[in-house]
């Protein structure tokens, strides 16, 4: 394995995400674990496990938790600088986590503008597809295959996640096909996002990350309703993880130039 | 409580020099963990704020009978009934006491066990909760004579006062104030103007004795010069670093609410005044390594004054001054003592809430300008709908149109099951990054 630079940990309320990043700020090394309701012992566990004399940056809910980081930073700036390697430039990242989405726009130099975030409702988060696939009885990583295959949408109209449960069992027991509910869904989701995210003056190119990036159909219903180019990183769940690593080697650099 | 409220009533009032004891229990105590690496050592005054609004409750244990009682809401022309000799009472400032004092959450469960919906404002809860169950931190509240609602400030205090209406069996007068968006029109004030001139029939008939013009003119300059010592106590926030923040603001406003139109009011902001500019002159701040000063919009969250204002200090971050405050101060300059009812209407025409989100908008830009802010804190509470609607807009516009930070975060200034801590700091921290 290639020396590891520094280490970026996104303790996260769904996930926790690890990464060791070389010199040049590109991942050599990762790790994604569920976060147990026990996150403490977890997370000394984990580091545990990692090189030491390495800096590390703690994000995420749980970030406070990491006794021995170097440096913490909120969520939003590690996503914003994770996201900037490969934006390069200005522009806006929409992250859609397993439980609370945010929007950032950020400038030059990957230092946020302007955010918003959505940490109050599950209907615009990833659990939204999350416990609605689980009452269709379908592996939420199914989910996408399945609206890819039907050939029109039902419309969802509840705005929230557990209301929708129900509303979904109730259009499939009406006949609906699952494919167009599940179809369905998606667009409820993908326009709360778009909502979120128009509630802010966003810049292109825009960024999709977090767990919920991975799907493809949210992906392009996200640029039918931003009327924007999406752009999905390599490891999107590692985004805030990666800010975290890029942040820590930073603060290393700077004080060692001091 | 239960037994200093025994001792206090085998004594007389004058003999209740349980004043001493009966101080622990009112308002707020200096917290004993103060952080003075962060912030600067609380306001002297403070003592006289715990003493004002201590010696306010524990009158108003025994105002029945000896002075007719009114119970105000926060907006409503008080100055006549002060001229009257009436005792008023501010259900919402009791609310914001029982906020502080961490005991508003088992108040609004008293409401809502009674069927009063979650939804509604959490001071009306906290409010109803308390006349319903008797429950309330300060000993005992007077019972009303008379009610007198503005509607100024919002239309929740309409349907909450003839609750209380009809619980006490008290007569209601209510001072329908319609919106104005910038400015009041001259029919909007001879509307107001005439409903005041029969709110004081009312007053009189309940008070039993006439108004007294001259008396009135005296009660309104008294008015007068302690909003304008407010306006210059925030004032002195322009200077860096600031000697005061909008914390510090939360606690000491109570005596401009809850006693304006009193020679002690006056006395007590000319004294503050007097503290801060000495600490102006010796460069004290609030925020003791001030380094970024930002500007609070809405209510304060009462239950999480300490642990908000420590967060933000301990990243060198004062909150110099808020729009929630800023309203007690700035209609100073339309008082007029000459022409006290017409000037009355036209005053309580114009509270924030009164006039558009536009006009909320442009005070809030001009407050960055002037007191020097380099970000905004927009709290959207989830109890006072009128303070928070157009907040997206408002905050949008700032981030653009000043380039400079703001940040919404979501709570409520009086149920506790609203904010969560978590959420608001993770929030507050990425604002403090940037
Ligand atoms: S809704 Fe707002 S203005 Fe009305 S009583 Fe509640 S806090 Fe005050």
């Amino acid at each position: 394995m290639e020396r590891i630079k520094a280490i970026g940990i996104d303790a996260g309320s769904t996930a926790i995400k690890v990464v060791g990043i070389n010199e040049k700020g590109n991942i050599v090394f990762y790790k994604v674990e569920p976060t147990s309701f026990q996150m403490k012992p977890q997370l000394e566990k984990i580091i545990e496990e990692l090189p030491k004399d390495v800096p590390i940056g703690a994000t995420g809910y749980g970030g406070d938790l990491i006794s021995n980081a170097t440096i913490t930073a909120s969520e939003i700036r590690c996503h914003s600088k994770g996201a900037h390697l490969f934006l390069k430039g200005p522009g806006t990242v929409i992250d859609i986590g397993g439980q609370d989405s945010k929007v950032i726009v950020i400038d030059q130099e990957g230092e946020v503008i302007d955010f918003t975030m959505n940490d109050k409702c599950a209907a615009g988060t990833g659990r939204f597809l999350e416990t609605t696939a689980w009452r269709l009885k379908t592996p939420v990583e199914e989910m996408a295959r399945f609206a890819e295959k039907a050939d029109r949408e039902v419309q969802v109209s509840s705005v929230c996640a557990v209301f929708a449960e129900s509303e979904v069992i109730s259009m499939v027991a009406k006949g609906e096909p699952m494919e167009a509910v599940i179809k369905g869904l998606h667009r409820a989701l993908a326009k709360r996002v778009a909502s979120l995210a128009q509630s802010l003056n966003i810049i292109p190119p825009i960024l999709l990350s977090g767990g919920v990036a991975q799907n493809p159909v949210i992906k392009s219903m996200l640029e039918e309703e931003l009327k924007e180019k999406i752009i999905v990183p390599p490891y999107p769940q590692l985004m805030g993880a990666l800010g975290a690593a890029i942040i820590s080697m930073e603060s290393k650099t700077k004080v060692t130039n001091r | 409580m239960r037994s200093l409220i025994k001792k206090l009533k085998l004594n007389t009032l004058k003999t209740a020099v349980t004043f001493k004891s009966c101080w622990n229990y009112l308002f707020f105590d200096i917290p004993k963990s103060w952080r003075t690496d962060i912030l600067a050592p609380p306001l002297r005054i403070g003592v006289k704020t715990k003493e004002l609004i201590t010696k306010h409750y524990l009158e108003g244990m025994y105002a029945n009978g000896i002075k007719p009682v009114a119970w105000v809401t926060s907006g409503a022309p008080v100055e006549f009934l002060k001229a009257l000799g009436f005792y008023t009472l501010y259900p919402e400032n009791h609310g914001a006491l029982c906020g502080a004092r961490k005991v508003a959450l088992e108040l609004c469960q008293e409401a809502e066990k009674n069927g009063y919906c979650i939804d509604i404002c959490s001071y009306a809860r906290t409010d109803i909760g308390s006349a319903l169950s008797g429950k309330t931190p300060v000993g005992r509240l007077p019972k009303p004579d008379l009610l007198v609602c503005c509607t100024n400030i919002c239309q929740t205090v309409l349907y909450w006062y003839q609750v209380l209406a009809h619980h006490f069996k008290a007569p209601l007068v209510i001072i329908d104030t319609p919106f104005i968006y910038t400015e009041a029109s001259l029919p909007d004030v001879e509307y107001v103007q005439k409903q005041i001139e029969t709110a004081i029939e009312t007053a009189e008939r309940i008070a039993k004795r006439k108004l007294k013009f001259e008396k009135l003119k005296e009660v309104m300059r008294l008015s007068k010069i302690a909003t304008e010592l407010w306006l210059e106590v925030i004032n002195t926030g322009k200077n860096i670093p600031s000697p005061i923040s909008a914390f510090d603001q939360f606690i000491h406003m109570a005596p401009i609410v809850e006693l304006r139109g009193e020679p002690q009011t006056v006395d007590f902001y000319a004294q503050m005044l007097k503290e801060l500019r000495k600490r102006v002159k010796k460069g004290i701040g609030a925020v003791i390594k001030e380094k970024k000063r930002v500007l609070w919009d809405n209510l304060p969250i009462w239950y999480s004054l300490k642990l908000l204002s420590e967060t933000l200090a301990e990243n060198g971050i004062c909150v110099v001054t808020s729009t929630y405050t800023y309203a007690w101060g700035e209609l100073a300059p339309m008082i007029d003592p000459e022409r006290p009812i017409e000037s009355m209407a036209k005053v309580y025409l114009h509270p924030i809430l009164n006039r558009g989100t536009g006009d909320k908008l442009s005070l809030m830009k001009r407050m960055v300008k002037d007191f020097r802010l380099n970000g905004v804190i927009l709290h959207s509470d989830r109890s006072c709908k009128p303070y928070s609607v157009g907040q997206m807009d408002q905050r949008a516009k700032i981030v653009q149109e000043l380039k400079i930070p703001a940040v919404l975060i979501e709570s409520d200034h009086n149920d506790p099951r609203a904010f969560s801590e978590k959420q608001v700091l993770n929030r507050l921290k990425a604002f403090m990054e940037m």
